[in-house]
């Protein structure tokens, strides 16, 4: 069976994408971020895109988002969320569905915290304005709002300076989920972070996904970090999907050479010590083809022979 | 390779760096090493991890004579080099001790092509001879760490993240150093080119006999290129040991909270949630020991003996008044301890 570039989504999904492009246009020549990359989120579920920097894992977040700016454009393929279009929402309709509907944190969103408000009122910003709550209302809500990431109510009154990076990144997942929207995008919510206060956000995400149920797009480029948070995954390569599973299947036999290339950067804490390759130096994968059903809902883009002798010789 | 002796390559003993914080006059300081022991044995890797903050980078800056220490002995080849050379490192030291960076889109000059950095090593160092030997060199130093002699004309932009941190190894290895420090060499690089940089200075250290500290804070990699790792807490080293053996069997509070904190989807029986709450409890404060100023512990009152931790050939060791070593090992402090700092139980 040949699916065009498709994941095996669950009944209901609630984010779904069909064959999107993203191409950058230049004045001489446009370069194609994203190919006709298709999958599908289930309520409740969380999904991570998985891949190395430039392969468009982040464009696709911005065009779910609808942030995508020239000279970026999207030029093929749909994005429906919940049954409605996004690509053709209006102005109002766009302003309603951030936040309220879609929900996105960035890599580095502890610095996008306003250094001249306190994390009150920047809370109450969102309630007042988003939902139309009265200030008294607002704040109540806010001081609920901290407590659910485990941040001391007293702290609505401090600047983000006062915050430490991990607290900030906290206060910014809690804004996120404010008006408890339905997605939640994470596009690298803890690379800069320490190990032990990235693993504690990620523990906080997971508890706040079970308390309030939304789904969660998850992108990173720490597989085991992946394996162990989302329960479906991507890699993407070249802005193509070149495997899409369950995190597990992918985790225990990844079938692309390049999944297994990205699994294999990550040395094991346990077991004995064996020498590692990684991705060969100079080693590119090209004219990526459709997903193709290897496993019950595993699917990986097969490799042209010729690639595939290509990658053995630089292997060995 | 160089012939194993049991003098270390590298040895630091009570290092202690206080950065002076407030105004010109102000006497405040803050203590970044609490007087440091550590040693690297030749053509042996240690690995240094901690959290930001717990002064892995500056002790790897005082070793690298990038920053002076406030006190304590820097010892090479058994002289102590904060005494011979008092004031900045000696060209003779530079020649011995070569670092290299996280950062390689910032540690190359993008106004020079790659052959400039190289040569200019050779030639400082008076390692350059004639032209052709300079030729040779440079073209042995590109393949040695993995790169074609054409990419010496290159300018750093044309190259690869991978790829430049590769010219910066070269660049360390041009002086034929005994020790290198290599502080977070792959954070900054894509996750696929990572390995290949770990093999790269595993091989040099099988080939030519380098002795290396590894900074890091991914206990993964440590585990994967290092001989003994060290663990640093608050300026201090609390937990040392065989790889292999001090993750399997850590002992030091914080020592397992990292170990907790790292993602391993492979691990069989997680870790429990009210465990891992405990510990970080217990160091919750990057900076200091939780346990320290709390006049019921005797962290207070007392710094923390070695302790030896399981079989001495693995020679784990950890430093913490709450270690409480199984019935048989009982009582047993490490003789490598200073005798002013064992105290009597």
């Amino acid at each position: 069976m040949t699916v065009s570039q498709t994941s095996l989504g669950s009944h209901e999904p609630v984010l779904e994408i069909k064959d999107l492009t993203v191409k950058y246009r230049g004045d001489t020549r446009s370069t194609t971020a994203v190919d006709r990359v298709s999958f599908s989120i289930g309520a409740g579920e969380i999904f991570g895109l998985a891949g190395e920097s430039g392969c468009g894992k982040s464009t696709i977040a911005n065009a779910i988002m609808r942030l995508l700016r020239d000279p970026a454009e999207i030029a093929g393929g749909s994005i429906r969320f919940g049954g409605r279009d996004v690509l053709a929402l209006g102005k109002e309709e766009l302003r309603r569905f951030r936040w309220q509907d879609v929900a996105m944190v960035f890599q580095s969103a502890m610095n996008s915290l306003n250094p001249v408000m306190t994390i009150g009122d920047q809370i109450v910003d969102i309630f007042t304005t988003h939902a139309g709550y009265s200030r008294k209302e607002s704040l109540r809500r806010a001081a609920e709002l901290l407590e659910l990431v485990r941040i001391d109510p007293a702290r609505l009154k401090s600047y983000p300076h006062q915050l430490s990076g991990g607290m900030r990144q906290r206060a910014v997942i809690a804004m996120a989920v404010a008006l408890k929207p339905s997605l939640l995008i994470l596009d690298e919510p803890t690379t800069a972070l320490d190990v032990v206060v990235q693993q504690e956000i990620m523990a906080q995400i997971k508890d706040l996904q079970h308390q309030l149920g939304f789904s969660v797009l998850f992108i990173t480029h720490d597989m085991s970090l992946m394996v162990e948070l989302s329960h479906r995954m991507a890699v993407m390569y070249g802005g193509r999907i070149v495997e899409t599973a369950k995190s597990r299947d992918i985790h225990t036999a990844p079938r692309h050479p390049y999944t297994q290339a990205l699994m294999g950067a990550f040395p094991p804490l346990t077991g004995p010590r064996v020498p590692l390759t990684g991705l060969a130096d100079g080693v590119k994968f090209s004219n990526i083809a459709d997903l193709r059903e290897a496993a019950p809902g595993h699917f990986v883009a097969p490799l042209p022979e010729a690639q595939a002798a290509v990658l053995q010789g630089a292997q060995s | 390779m160089k012939e194993h002796s049991e003098a270390p390559a590298l040895e630091v003993r009570g290092l202690v760096k206080d950065f002076h914080s407030g105004g010109l006059f102000s006497r405040a300081a803050v203590r970044a090493l609490g007087g440091v022991d550590l040693s690297i044995g030749r053509g042996e890797i240690v690995a240094l991890v901690g959290e930001s903050g717990s002064g892995k980078s500056t002790l790897a800056r005082c070793i690298a004579r990038l920053e002076r220490p406030t006190a304590g002995q820097i010892l090479l080849d058994g002289t102590d080099v904060l005494k011979r050379d008092r004031f900045q490192a000696s060209r003779q030291y530079r020649a011995q001790v070569q670092m290299v960076f996280q950062d390689p889109f910032g540690s190359l000059n993008p106004v020079h092509r790659i052959e400039h950095f190289l040569s200019r090593s050779l030639t400082l160092h008076g390692k350059a001879g004639t032209p052709d030997q300079l030729r040779t060199r440079l073209d042995e130093l590109m393949t040695t760490v993995g790169l074609t002699p054409d990419m010496l004309n290159s300018y750093p932009h044309e190259l690869s993240g991978g790829q430049r941190q590769r010219v910066a190894i070269a660049r360390a290895l041009a002086v034929e150093p005994e020790v290198i420090l290599a502080d977070e060499p792959t954070s900054m690089l894509d996750v696929s080119v990572r390995i290949g940089i770990l093999n790269l200075l595993r091989g040099l250290r099988d080939q030519k006999g380098i002795s290396m500290l590894y900074i890091t804070h991914d206990l993964a990699s440590a585990r994967y290129l290092a001989d003994r790792i060290a663990v640093m807490f608050a300026g201090e080293l609390v937990e040392e040991g065989e790889s292999l053996d001090l993750l399997a069997n850590p002992a030091h509070p914080y020592t397992r909270l990292l170990v907790s904190a790292v993602p391993d989807p492979a691990r069989t029986g997680s870790y429990d949630p009210t465990e891992r709450a405990a510990l970080r409890a217990a160091v919750m404060e990057p900076t200091s020991c939780a346990y320290d100023g709390d006049p019921q512990q005797r962290c207070s009152t007392a710094e923390p003996v070695r302790h030896q931790v399981g079989d001495p050939a693995h020679r784990h060791w950890v430093r913490c008044h709450l270690y409480r070593p199984p019935a048989a090992a009982a009582g047993h402090a490490l003789a490598t301890e200073p005798l002013e700092k064992v105290v009597s139980a």
